[in-house]
């Protein structure tokens, strides 16, 4: 496909910063065109005792149907085009922190009706309460890092 | 229009995107694990992309449709505060959120992700029912 010696390291790096951008920039029109960055679709669709909003569930449904394809295409390429070798989470059993960070994050996602990604890509609108999600998220995730970085075998990702 | 085109259309997009990020970049598209090394400062070109990139989105959005997409948000900022607090924590402890387990990790018929959207799921269900008993 092409030969790694004649490509720069530099322009591996650019040419990565350039698909990062892009996946992310089809990421984010993606979540405004499918509703996901509207916290109250959010919470109607989780509302399922109440007034349910099932529409939701085909963002998930188009998403996954779509990766699920590139997953299988990713097994017949022996490296991805930019890089050395896939990072995939190794899989380790089901514990505790995956179970107990799961509902913790659940019920963050329930109380405001955002996940990290809408919140990042609805900062462009230039909201208060996103801004403030935002801060409270990053705050969140640093105060995890610090307590896990103490404890022996903690931190993972 | 019918709700459910939209959202079936945004949602292929946004397993294009995790698609492009693992055959190009060999990446998994998780936004939580995006944004945490980016706090920790590692990789900071590629994920920093990324998360312009991820605001690039409703422009682009303002671009094709004439209007931003909407994002109505009725919590208090106490409650947004806690939420805000809760999400990022939980997943980072978890691993993932709706992106990294929910999309890549539900492709890849990860039994971890299973049980993390089936967790997530189920306890954002029960706060939002939870809350419109306390507060109708």
């Amino acid at each position: 496909m092409m030969h790694p010696a004649r490509i720069s390291s530099a322009q591996i790096l650019v040419a990565q910063v350039l698909v990062a951008l892009l996946a992310g920039a089809v990421f984010g029109l993606g979540l405004s065109l499918s509703g996901m960055l509207d916290p109250a679709r959010v919470r109607g669709f989780l509302d399922v005792a109440g007034d349910w909003d099932p529409s939701l569930a085909f963002v998930l449904g188009g998403a996954v149907a779509v990766a699920f394809a590139a997953m299988v295409l990713r097994r017949r390429l022996r490296r991805p085009a930019f890089a050395a070798e896939f990072h995939l989470p190794a899989t380790t059993p089901i514990d505790t922190r995956l179970i107990l960070g799961s509902a913790i994050f659940g019920a963050g996602w329930g109380m405001a009706g955002l996940c990290p990604g809408p919140a990042l890509a609805a900062l462009s609108l230039g909201l208060a309460p996103v801004v403030l999600f935002v801060a409270a998220m990053l705050a969140g995730m640093v105060i995890h890092d610090r307590l896990a970085a103490r404890q022996p075998g903690g931190s993972r990702s | 229009m019918n709700t459910y085109w939209p959202s079936l259309m945004g949602g292929m997009l946004i397993g294009l995107s995790a698609g492009m990020l693992l055959l190009l970049n060999g990446r998994v598209a998780g936004i939580s694990g995006i944004l945490g090394r980016l706090a920790q400062g590692t990789q900071v070109p590629t994920n920093a992309a990324f998360v312009i990139g991820l605001m690039i989105g409703p422009p682009l959005y303002r671009l094709g449709s004439g209007a931003w997409p909407s994002v109505t948000i009725t919590a208090s900022l106490p409650v947004i505060a806690i939420a805000g607090l809760l999400v990022g924590f939980g997943s980072r402890m978890g691993s993932g959120c709706t992106s990294g387990h929910g999309v890549v990790g539900l492709a890849r018929l990860s039994p971890r992700s299973i049980a993390a959207v089936a967790t997530f799921l189920a306890t954002g269900v029960a706060t939002v029912t939870l809350m419109r008993l306390v507060s109708p």
